[in-house]
C-alpha cells in the first residue's frame, strides 16, 4: 500500500520514553504521564455522573412522593433526629477538608500530613456511620423501619390533631432507608478506598510528581459528601420552620 | 520490521503471543478481552434463540398446546432479557468495539484496561445468576418488570433476575466509560474529532447513553427487589405508591438502551458502505451530529411506551412530538448512506450485502416507529405485535444485521484468516429473506389486534402466526452459518493478509492478526478518515482478495 | 378478506375508520419512503458496480441537501403528529352524554356492571350508535381493555380509574382482549363485545337486573353510615354531595381540584389526601374494608346527586347536564401527570 499513511508514521515516543522508562507508574498503553493522570481524572469524573444519576433515580421518586404526601412526609420527617444528621454533615465537611489538606500534604512532601489527613478522614467517615448506626438503631425501636412491624402515628406538622397516613409515611421511611443505606454503602467503599491510600502513602508511592491515586480518590469523597448534603435537608428538614 | 515468528511460521501476534487459559482469563489486551465477550454472548444468543424457538412452535398453533401457560409465560420473558442484556447492548460494543475502538484511533489499548476486564467478569457474574435463575425455575414478568405484578404477584424468582441484570449493568457502564476516556484522550497525534472513523462517533454517542441511562435501571430494579422483598409500597397503590412511577423509571433507560443497541450498528454499516463504494461517506459532519443528536434525544422521549397507560393527553402529545424529533436523526443517516453508493465503486462481498440487508430492514423498521410514535395508531396497536415485528426490525434487522456485517468485515483482522466469500453470501441472504418472513407477517397480525404475550389465539391469526415460524426456522438457519464457517475458518481459512479490503482506517495498518501493542510506532494522522482517493490511486496495484 | 385469514380488522366503531385513514396515510408514506431507499440503493448499486478503471468520485456532502432532507421528513412528521394528535384527544374525551360501565378487571376475567345494573362477565352488550364510556380499574396487577374492533385500548390500573369511551356502528361480536402482561392466564383474559340492534339491546336490558348501580351505591351509602356526616344540608360534619360530582372543589391545602371519579375514589379511601376546606379531618377510611364493586356503586350513586331526578339511568335520551358547563370531564381525570 502505497499512500501517505505510511510515510507518515513515525516514532515520536522517544521523548516520552525516556520518562516512561524512569517511572514505574506510568502504565505501558499511556504515551504520557499527563495522559495518563488526564485519563484517570475523565474516568473518575464520568464515573461519579453516573453515581449522579444512580441516586438520581431515587431522589426524583422521592420528589414526586413529597409533592403528592407533603403532610405526611412532613410528619415523617419531623420524627428523624435533625440534630444527629446535622452532626453528620459536619463530620462529613470536616472530612472533605481533609482530604484536600492530604492532597495538598502529597503535593509539599509532607508525607506525615499526608498519613494524618487520610487517617483523621477516615476516622471522620467511621464517625458518620456510627452516628448513622445510632439513627437507624432509634428507628428500629420506633417501629419505623418499612416492612411488617412498621407503625406511624404521628401529627402533621401545622395541623393537629389530624394524623398522617401511615402508608405514606411508609414510603417516606423506605427511601430514606434505601437513599441513606445506599449512602452508606459509597461511604463504606469510601473507606476501603482510603485505607488502600493510606497503604500507598504509607508505603511513599506518592510525590508531588504523582499522588493521582490521591486526587481521584479525594473526587470520589467529595462526591459521597455532596449528595449527602443534598439528602440531610431534603430528607431531615421538611417543614422543619413550624 | 520483522516480527518474530511462532511455532507455525506464523507471526507473533495477540493470539499466539501467550498460552494457557490464564492468559486468558487475565489478559488485559483488549482484543482478547473483546474475544472473550465474543464467545460468552454468542452462548447467551444461543440460548435466547432456542426460547425464541419455542415461542414460536408453540405459535404454530391456536390453542396452548406445546408447553404450559407459565412456562410460556417465562419463555418469552427470559427470552427478552437475555437478548436485551446479555446479547443486543454488550454485542457490538463489547466485541467490535473493544477490539477496533483503540486501533482506530491509534492507540495500544483502552484508558483502563483492567477495568475493561472486571467489565467482563461483572457480565459474566450477571450471566451466571441469570443462568442460575432459568435453571432453578425462571422469571416470567416480561423483560419489562411492571408492578405490581413483578413486585406482588409474580411466583418467580424475580428478585435473581433483577439483580442478574444489575451487575450486567455494571458491565455496560464501565465498558461506556472505557470508551468515553479513551477517544477523548487516547487519540494519536493528528487524529483530530473530524479525522475520526464514524464508527468512533458512533460508539462515543453510545457510550454517553450506557454511563447515563444504565445507572436509572440499576436504581430501579433494587427498587423492584426492595419493594418484593421487604413489601415496602413504593411502587404498590394500596400501600399509596404508584405503579406509573415504576413505568416512568423504567422506560426512562430502556429506550434509550435501544439507541445503545442501534448506533453501534450503524457505525458499522458506515465503515462497510465506505469501503465498498470506495468513497468518503457522503455528509460526514452531518453523520456524526446525526449519532449525538440520538443519543441526547434519545432520552427525551421515553414515555412513548406509555402513550395508554394513564398518563395525561398533555404528557402524551409532548412525548409524541419529541419522538418524531429523534426520527430525524436517523432518517438524515439513511439518506447519507443512499447517497454515499452514488457515483462509488460498489462491490457486494458479504459485509456489504449484510449493510445492504440493514438499509432495507432499518429503514422498514424505522418507518413503522413513525407509526406508533403517531398517538392515534399507537392506541390501537401497542402491546400488540405491531410492536414486537417493529422492534424486531430494528434490533435483529438492524443491529444484528450490522453485528455480523462488522464480524465479516473485521474477521480477517480480528482471526487472521478469510472467511469463505460464497457461503457468506448465502447466510447473508438466507438471513434476509427469513427475517422478513418471520417478522413481516407480525405486522399485519399486530394490526389486526392479536397482543403480545399470548401463547394461545383466535384462530383467525393462524396462518400469519405459521407464516412467521417457517421464517424463523429459514432465519435459524441463516444464523447457524456464519457460526458453522467462521469457526471452519480459524483452522483452514486461507491466512489474510493484513488488508484484504485495501480499506481506510488505522486498524487495517495493523498485522492481521494485530501484536498485543497494535501499532509498532505510535501513529501520526495526516489524512482525513476515508481516504480512498488516496488508496485506490493508480499507482498501486490491486491486492488480490482470496475467495 | 378470506374468512378465516384477514388481513384487516373489522370497522365497527366511529373511531376506527379514523385511525385506519390515519394509518393508511401512513403506510402510503412509509411506501413511498421504502420505495425511494430500494429504488435509489438498487439502482446507485448496480449502476456504480466496481468497474475497472472507474474509481469512485469523493464526494464530501452537501449542506442545501442535507438541510432539505432534514426539513422535508420534519414536516412531514408534524403532519402525522397533528393528526394522530387529534385523533388521540377525541378518543381519550368521552362526550358528555355517554352511557356509563363500570369494569374491574381481575386475574384473569373482566367484570362488568352497567349504570343501570346489569352485570356481566367477560362479555359486554351494546347497542349500536350509542356512546359507552368505561370507567375502569384493577382488582391486582395493570391489565389492558382491547378492542380491536373499535381501535380502542386503555390500560386499567389498580388503585385508579382510567376511562375510555367507544361508539359502535355495526352489530356483531368482536374481540375484548387483555393486552397487558398480567400473568398466567394472560392470554385467556378474553371475552366479546355483543354490539345490538337498540331494541334487541332493550330487550336484552330488561332481563333481569338488580336496579340501577346508583341505587345499589345509595344502598351502600346508607350502610356504611356515609349518610350521617354527609348529610343534604348544611349541618353535616362532612360536604352535601347534592351535585359535586364533576364541579371544582376548593382544598384545605389551597388546591382546587375536579370531583371526577378518581378524586371521589380516592376521599373514600384515603380522606386526608385532598380534604375540602373548612372540613375536620374526622372521616374515616374505607380502604381494605370495600370491594371495587361497592366502591364503582358508591361513585355512580354520587353522580347521580349531581344529576336531575329521574336521570340515574340512561336508557333515555336524557338532556345534557347544563350544571358541569365549566368543568373538564375530559381525559379521564388522573392523578398523576
Amino acid at each position: 500500500m502505497h499512500d501517505s499513511s505510511t510515510a507518515a508514521v513515525q516514532s515520536n515516543a522517544s521523548g516520552e520514553a525516556h520518562a516512561a522508562a524512569d517511572n514505574p507508574a506510568l502504565l505501558h498503553h499511556f504515551a504520557t504521564e499527563e495522559q495518563q493522570r488526564d485519563s484517570a481524572s475523565l474516568g473518575m469524573w464520568i464515573f461519579l455522573a453516573t453515581e449522579v444519576m444512580f441516586f438520581g433515580g431515587l431522589f426524583c421518586a422521592y420528589l414526586i412522593y413529597r409533592g403528592w404526601y407533603f403532610g405526611d412526609f412532613a410528619a415523617a420527617s419531623t420524627s428523624i433526629n435533625a440534630a444527629l444528621g446535622g452532626a453528620n454533615t459536619a463530620v462529613l465537611i470536616c472530612s472533605s477538608l481533609t482530604v484536600v489538606l492530604a492532597i495538598w500534604a502529597a503535593q509539599t512532601s509532607q508525607r506525615g500530613l499526608l498519613l494524618a489527613m487520610l487517617a483523621l478522614t477516615m476516622l471522620f467517615g467511621c464517625a458518620f456511620l456510627g452516628i448513622k448506626g445510632i439513627e437507624y438503631k432509634d428507628k428500629f425501636d420506633e417501629h419505623h423501619v418499612p416492612g411488617v412491624s412498621f407503625s406511624f402515628h404521628e401529627e402533621i406538622p401545622g395541623h393537629p390533631g389530624q394524623y398522617a397516613n401511615p402508608q405514606h409515611a411508609q414510603i417516606f421511611f423506605a427511601l430514606y432507608f434505601i437513599m441513606t443505606g445506599l449512602h452508606a454503602l459509597h461511604m463504606i467503599i469510601g473507606l476501603g478506598i482510603f485505607a488502600w491510600l493510606f497503604w500507598m502513602a504509607w508505603k511513599g508511592r506518592f510525590t508531588p510528581e504523582y499522588h493521582t491515586p490521591l486526587e481521584i480518590g479525594g473526587l470520589y469523597w467529595h462526591f459521597v459528601d455532596i449528595v449527602w448534603i443534598y439528602l440531610f435537608p431534603l430528607l431531615y428538614l421538611i417543614d422543619r420552620h413550624r | 520490521m520483522a516480527t518474530p515468528s511462532g511455532p507455525q511460521g506464523e507471526r507473533e501476534n495477540y493470539l499466539n503471543k501467550h498460552y494457557g487459559v490464564g492468559s486468558w482469563l487475565l489478559t488485559t489486551d483488549h482484543k482478547r478481552i473483546s474475544l472473550l465477550y465474543l464467545l460468552s454472548i454468542t452462548f447467551f444468543f444461543f440460548i435466547g434463540g432456542f426460547f425464541a424457538l419455542l415461542i414460536r412452535l408453540e405459535l404454530l398453533t391456536p390453542a396452548g398446546d406445546l408447553v404450559q401457560a407459565d412456562t410460556y409465560n417465562k419463555l418469552f420473558t427470559m427470552h427478552g432479557q437475555v437478548m436485551v442484556f446479555f446479547f443486543l447492548i454488550p454485542s457490538i460494543p463489547a466485541v467490535l468495539g473493544n477490539f477496533l475502538v483503540p486501533m482506530m484511533i491509534g492507540a495500544k489499548d483502552l484508558a483502563f484496561p483492567r477495568i475493561n476486564l472486571l467489565s467482563w467478569y461483572l457480565y459474566v457474574i450477571g450471566g451466571v445468576m441469570m443462568l442460575h435463575c432459568m435453571l432453578t425455575g425462571g422469571v416470567d414478568t416480561g423483560w419489562t418488570f411492571y408492578v405490581p405484578f413483578s413486585t406482588a404477584f409474580s411466583n418467580t424468582k424475580v428478585i435473581e433476575a433483577g439483580l442478574a441484570i444489575f451487575v450486567a449493568g455494571f458491565s455496560s457502564i464501565l465498558t461506556g466509560l472505557n470508551f468515553i476516556v479513551t477517544i477523548h484522550r487516547m487519540r494519536a497525534p493528528g487524529m483530530t474529532w473530524s479525522r475520526l472513523p464514524l464508527f468512533i462517533w458512533a460508539h462515543y454517542a453510545t457510550s454517553i447513553i450506557q454511563v447515563l441511562g444504565t445507572p436509572v435501571i440499576a436504581i430501579t430494579l433494587v427498587l423492584v427487589v426492595a419493594e418484593r422483598a421487604l413489601h415496602l409500597g413504593i411502587f404498590d397503590p394500596k400501600l399509596g405508591g404508584d405503579p406509573l412511577l415504576f413505568q416512568h423509571l423504567f422506560w426512562f433507560y430502556s429506550h434509550p438502551a435501544v439507541y445503545i443497541m442501534i448506533l453501534p450498528s450503524m457505525g458499522v454499516v458506515t465503515e462497510i458502505i465506505a469501503c465498498f463504494s470506495r468513497k468518503r461517506i457522503f455528509g460526514y459532519g452531518f453523520v456524526a451530529f446525526s449519532s449525538i443528536a440520538i443519543a441526547v434525544f434519545g432520552f427525551l422521549v421515553w414515555a412513548h411506551h406509555m402513550f395508554v397507560a394513564g398518563i395525561s393527553v398533555y404528557a402524551a402529545l409532548v412525548f409524541s412530538i419529541l419522538s418524531y424529533a429523534v426520527a430525524v436523526p436517523s432518517a438524515v443517516k439513511v439518506f447519507n448512506w443512499t447517497a454515499t453508493l452514488y457515483k462509488g465503486s460498489i462491490r457486494y462481498d458479504a459485509p456489504m450485502l449484510y449493510a445492504f440487508g440493514f438499509l432495507g430492514l432499518f429503514t422498514i423498521g424505522g418507518l413503522t416507529g413513525l407509526f406508533l410514535a403517531c398517538l392515534g395508531i399507537d392506541m390501537h396497536v401497542h402491546d400488540t405485535y405491531f410492536v414486537i415485528a417493529h422492534f424486531h426490525y430494528i434490533m435483529v434487522g438492524g443491529a444484528l444485521m450490522g453485528y455480523l456485517g462488522g464480524m465479516h468485515f473485521w474477521w480477517p483482522k480480528i482471526s487472521g484468516k478469510l472467511y469463505p466469500e460464497g457461503w457468506a453470501r448465502l447466510a447473508a441472504l438466507i438471513v434476509f429473506i427469513g427475517f422478513n418472513l418471520t417478522f413481516f407477517p407480525q405486522f399485519i397480525l399486530g394490526y389486526l389486534g392479536m397482543p403480545r404475550r399470548y401463547y394461545q389465539y383466535p384462530p383467525e391469526f393462524q396462518v400469519l402466526n405459521v407464516l412467521s415460524t417457517a421464517g424463523a426456522t429459514v432465519l435459524g438457519i441463516g444464523y447457524l452459518l456464519p457460526m458453522i464457517y467462521f469457526l471452519w475458518s480459524m483452522r483452514y481459512g486461507k491466512p489474510a493478509p493484513d488488508n484484504p479490503w485495501n480499506a481506510a482506517g488505522l486498524e487495517w495498518k495493523t498485522q492481521s492478526p494485530p501484536t498485543t501493542f497494535n501499532f509498532e510506532e505510535e501513529p501520526v494522522v495526516t489524512w482525513e478518515a476515508y481516504n480512498y482517493e488516496e488508496l485506490d490511486a493508480p499507482q498501486k496495484q490491486e491486492v488480490p482478495v482470496a475467495r | 378478506m378470506f374468512d378465516n385469514f384477514p388481513l384487516w380488522p373489522d370497522r365497527a366503531s366511529t373511531a376506527a375508520g379514523n385511525v385506519d385513514a390515519l394509518f393508511i396515510f401512513l403506510l402510503i408514506v412509509s411506501g413511498l419512503m421504502t420505495a425511494l431507499i430500494f429504488t435509489a440503493v438498487v439502482y446507485f448499486s448496480a449502476r456504480y458496480r466496481r468497474r475497472r478503471g472507474v474509481p469512485a468520485e469523493q464526494i464530501e456532502g452537501s449542506t442545501p441537501l442535507e438541510l432539505t432532507w432534514s426539513f422535508i421528513p420534519l414536516v412531514v412528521f408534524m403532519v402525522i403528529f397533528a393528526w394522530g394528535a387529534v385523533v388521540y384527544f377525541k378518543s381519550r374525551t368521552p362526550p358528555r352524554d355517554s352511557t356509563e360501565v363500570y369494569v374491574v378487571a381481575k386475574q384473569w376475567m373482566w367484570k362488568l356492571e352497567h349504570a343501570e345494573g346489569q352485570r356481566e362477565i367477560n362479555e359486554l352488550h351494546v347497542p349500536v350508535g350509542r356512546d359507552v364510556k368505561l370507567i375502569m380499574t384493577s382488582q391486582d396487577v395493570i391489565h389492558s381493555f382491547f378492542v380491536p374492533a373499535f381501535r380502542m385500548k386503555q390500560d386499567v390500573l389498580p388503585g385508579r380509574y382510567t376511562v375510555a369511551w367507544f361508539r359502535a356502528t355495526k352489530p356483531g361480536t368482536y374481540h375484548l382482549f387483555c393486552t397487558q402482561y398480567c400473568g398466567t392466564q394472560h392470554s385467556g383474559m378474553i371475552g366479546s363485545i355483543i354490539v345490538m340492534e337498540p331494541a334487541q339491546y332493550e330487550a336484552w336490558m330488561s332481563g333481569g337486573t338488580t336496579g340501577p348501580l346508583s341505587a345499589t351505591g345509595e344502598k351502600i351509602f346508607a350502610e356504611l353510615g356515609c349518610v350521617t356526616c354527609h348529610r343534604t344540608d348544611s349541618q353535616g360534619r362532612g360536604p352535601n354531595l347534592q351535585g359535586v360530582f364533576g364541579r371544582p372543589v376548593q382544598l384545605e391545602d389551597g388546591r382546587t381540584v375536579t370531583a371526577d371519579e378518581n378524586y371521589i375514589r380516592e376521599c373514600i379511601l384515603d380522606p386526608g389526601a385532598k380534604r375540602v376546606k373548612g372540613f375536620q379531618p374526622i372521616m374515616p377510611t374505607f380502604q381494605g374494608l370495600i370491594s371495587e364493586e361497592q366502591l364503582n356503586a358508591l361513585v355512580a350513586y354520587v353522580k347521580s346527586l349531581s344529576q336531575p331526578v329521574g336521570a340515574g339511568t340512561k336508557t333515555a335520551t336524557a338532556a345534557p347536564q347544563d350544571q358541569d358547563k365549566d368543568t373538564i370531564q375530559a381525559a379521564g381525570s388522573q392523578v398523576n401527570p
